[in-house]
């Protein structure tokens, strides 16, 4: 019934899919960790209350957004090897320590000290726990060092040699880690997943405010992820606008995709806005386009020269549709970030941020636009980076396993029903857990007998304490 | 003799056996849930390991990206060839891991995510079995690849070694809960763990009977001269570690019963390595051959030898932070 589908398209399918389900778990608990340690250094810090209602209500949701994470992440340590072999032996003497480094300093940290962070506060103490809490955070950022410095070096490979078994080969450590492209893909990423978050949370906040804008907790993680919003989208613009520029010096055919150039232009290239680019015509129809803007964003020079893919051979692109839109979407959602962010400015300067009903409806849809910005993302830098998975030296189509396409068609399937089982379970219960006000004596992970005995007239008891 | 890729294949091994230590006993307790059917049982069973399953789980990421890193061709070429049950394998942890936490945010759907822990747990240890069976008998290859077909694995020996190891982590899961537990869930855990420690004595004969016949080099390891110094002490081992077992059942010890499993287990594992000795793909491919260039194990080397101790430090930590009898009413809350 697959005899006909390529097994390397079968593979791609299944890493973009299952690596799709994972990179929105991380992207959320990078910055929810982040934000658990914050909320406990201010409760350990002004032993208000609010606070530690706060770190108990999104620790739960902490804890089934890590349990996901973790085993999605499980399926694509192995993935390499199953689907990808042959880029396993000629990549992995590179490629490999960097990840085995991930898990010994970022993986281990986080899962040791997890089980502390999540059921441990009475058992050894505030102080130890916050170190825990700490511990997980921290490891969630080492974590995003060591993947995104082996993603990068996939993207501009540097320090290597080839060895006579056509093994790639380290021939400078540093240079390999500090490719090119790291520390700006590090910086995109972390701030994205930082950006994800103060989204869910100034969206879970404003869903609470809009029913009851005393509500102590609700005000207190609208106000901080407001903050977060307002100051971060923008910087994300300044770094995204970096990282393009760093894309342009070593992909440059990837910036060609993303902004629909097919033609080369002597004597400065339009910015298109929009059309429908197409890969076997080889040009965007229905173009919308301002003259000369392309060169002058990506040369800082409204004249400056920009090459096309007419120079680049045609097995050799990217498919251009896919990166062109999805470059589109993140770059929308970022823009719409920073209206959020000002809007959410301007009424705190009026004074209405707890009461602006048109900026807690515009939060709640700003919800999943993080999500949304970091898929899109990836999908314009892994699909921008075809037909090769390590740039310019190892295709796509020499790295998959010798497969035939009936297995890896199974798997495929297999994955799809269990994601869609597991992602269905998992977001339901998420969203059960963020429709819920948080309340004074909030429980942790464990405590799932609801708590009403102090929290009958929640409203009137915390009024006054955000 | 001794240099960096022996080195290696030790670390590997370490990290694989400190994974079957810590993960076997957490799939056992997942395979045993049925057996259990009340719900306050089931709350201290997975409290029991809420707290550390998810360390457990790390070290297979180790072993799967240490060999990658390490061995990247005898990876490269066992990954294909072990393709279903490792699917499989993902597939059981995805159910199992999520129901860890799943289970306590649903009232109406817990008895359905409590039959995911099971079900996956029980898959992910066939899985790992009877990949195990498939390595040591060997799999097709030809130049660097993997050149068989995809259910090449599939044989009843691996069938045998599957089975084997559902009894095993069930005996690591019931002498857990001994340890762990209180009343009558202990009770019922001792019971449990003398029918299990007889199909684990029964799963390591028939497979120590039937590996010297998958290839004659594993009949002359074993059975001749000089090497049987080497291999007697094993089974002599497993005869006393089995009789301490049994006596530590019949006094009904807490701490005792689990350790000595555990001693089992070792032994059993170390009777693998002097089977496959000195290959990391049997009779193919040599952890010589295997190795990643000496600059790349060099530079991980200086990590594990500082990061390994640390971890093997904080993980004792969250152990003892939770240690002694789940307690019943507050999980870990009281």
């Amino acid at each position: 019934m697959f005899e006909g589908l390529d097994a390397v398209v079968l593979a791609r399918a299944q890493f973009a899919f299952t690596m799709s389900f994972h990179i929105i778990f991380p992207a959320f608990s990078i910055g929810l960790a982040s934000y658990l340690a914050v909320l406990e250094a201010l409760w350990l810090a002004t032993r208000r209350e609010v606070f530690i209602n706060l770190f108990n209500y999104w620790l739960k949701i902490f804890a089934v957004a890590f349990g996901m994470g973790v085993v999605s992440g499980i399926v694509m340590s192995y993935q390499f090897g199953t689907n990808w072999s042959a880029f396993s032996d000629k990549a992995g003497p590179v490629i490999g320590p960097l990840m085995a480094y991930e898990v010994l300093t970022a993986f281990f940290l986080e899962a040791g000290f997890l089980g502390v962070m999540l059921f441990g506060l009475k058992r050894v103490g505030p102080k130890l726990h916050f170190l825990a809490t700490l511990m997980v955070a921290v490891g969630t950022l080492i974590s995003a060092f060591w993947i995104l410095s082996a993603n990068s070096w996939m993207q501009t490979p540097a320090g290597y040699a080839v060895n006579a078994d056509g093994q790639f080969v380290a021939a400078s450590w540093l240079k390999v880690i500090f490719n090119p492209s790291f520390p700006y893909r590090l910086v995109h990423m972390v701030l994205a997943a930082y950006l994800t978050t103060s989204l869910v949370v100034g969206a879970v906040g404003a869903f609470h405010l809009l029913r009851d804008s005393h509500l102590a907790g609700a005000r207190v993680m609208f106000s901080m992820a407001m903050w977060m919003a307002a100051i971060v989208a923008p910087i994300q613009i300044i770094a995204g606008d970096q990282h393009g520029l760093n894309t342009l010096e070593h992909q440059p055919v990837k910036i060609m995709a993303m902004e629909g150039h097919f033609e080369s232009h002597k004597n400065g290239a339009p910015l298109i806005l929009f059309g429908l680019p197409s890969q076997s015509q080889g040009r965007v129809n229905y173009a919308i386009e301002i003259p000369k803007a392309g060169s002058l964003i990506l040369k800082h020079s409204l004249d400056a020269p920009m090459p096309g893919l007419d120079t680049v051979p045609r097995e050799n692109w990217p498919p251009v549709p896919v990166v062109f839109w999805s470059f589109r979407i993140m770059v929308g959602m970022g823009l719409l970030m920073v209206a959020l962010g000002l809007l959410s400015l301007f009424m705190r300067w009026r004074g209405a941020l707890y009461d602006s009903r048109l900026l807690h409806i515009f939060a709640i849809a700003m919800g999943p636009a993080g999500f949304i910005a970091v898929l899109a993302g990836w999908f314009t830098t892994e699909v921008g980076r075809q037909p090769y998975t390590v740039y310019g030296l190892l295709r796509t189509v020499d790295s998959a396993s010798p497969l035939a396409p009936p297995a890896v068609a199974s798997s495929l399937i297999a994955f799809v029903i269990v994601y869609f089982i597991v992602y269905a379970a998992g977001i339901t219960y998420l969203l059960r857990l963020m429709a819920a006000p948080p309340h004074p004596g909030e429980q942790g992970p464990r405590g799932d007998e609801p708590v009403r005995a102090a929290g009958i007239t929640p409203a009137a008891a915390t009024a006054g304490k955000g | 003799m001794i240099d960096i890729a022996v080195i290696f294949a030790f670390i590997i091994a370490f990290a694989v056996f400190v994974y079957v230590v810590m993960d076997g006993f957490d799939l056992g307790l997942g395979m045993l849930f049925p057996l259990f059917p009340k719900k306050d049982d089931r709350d201290i069973i997975m409290n029991s390991v809420a707290p550390v399953w998810d360390g457990n789980e790390t070290w297979l990421v180790l072993g799967g990206g240490g060999l990658m890193a390490a061995f990247p061709l005898a990876y490269s070429v066992l990954m294909p060839a072990l393709y279903t049950p490792m699917i499989a394998m993902l597939v059981g942890l995805i159910f199992r891991g999520v129901a860890f936490e799943f289970r306590w945010r649903t009232l109406r759907e817990r008895n359905r995510w409590d039959t995911a822990f099971a079900g996956g747990s029980l898959l992910a240890t066939l899985a790992q079995g009877i990949a195990l069976g498939a390595i040591l008998q060997g799999v097709h290859v030809e130049g660097r690849h993997y050149a068989g077909g995809w259910w090449d694995w599939l044989t009843p020996f691996s069938l045998l070694t599957g089975v084997s190891l559902v009894a095993g982590y069930g005996l690591l899961g019931a002498t857990w809960l001994v340890m762990k537990t209180e009343g009558d869930l202990r009770e019922r855990a001792y019971h449990l763990s003398w029918w299990l420690l007889f199909a684990m004595l029964a799963a390591i004969g028939a497979v120590s009977i039937a590996t010297p016949f998958l290839s004659i080099e594993y009949a002359h390891r074993w059975f001749s001269w000089p090497g049987i110094l080497l291999t007697a002490p094993v089974p002599v081992a497993v005869a006393a570690v089995t009789v301490l077992l049994l006596r530590s059942l019949a006094a009904r010890q807490d701490y005792r019963p689990f350790f000595l499993s555990l001693t089992l287990f070792a032994l059993s594992y170390a009777g693998l390595g002097i089977s496959m000795w000195p290959y990391i793909v049997p009779r193919s491919i040599t952890i010589w051959q295997a190795a990643a260039p000496r600059d790349s194990q060099i530079f991980m080397l200086f990590g594990i030898a500082v990061l390994i101790p640390m971890i093997l430090g904080y993980t004792a930590w969250a152990y003892y932070v939770f240690r002694g009898k789940v307690d019943p009413h507050g999980g870990y809350h009281s």
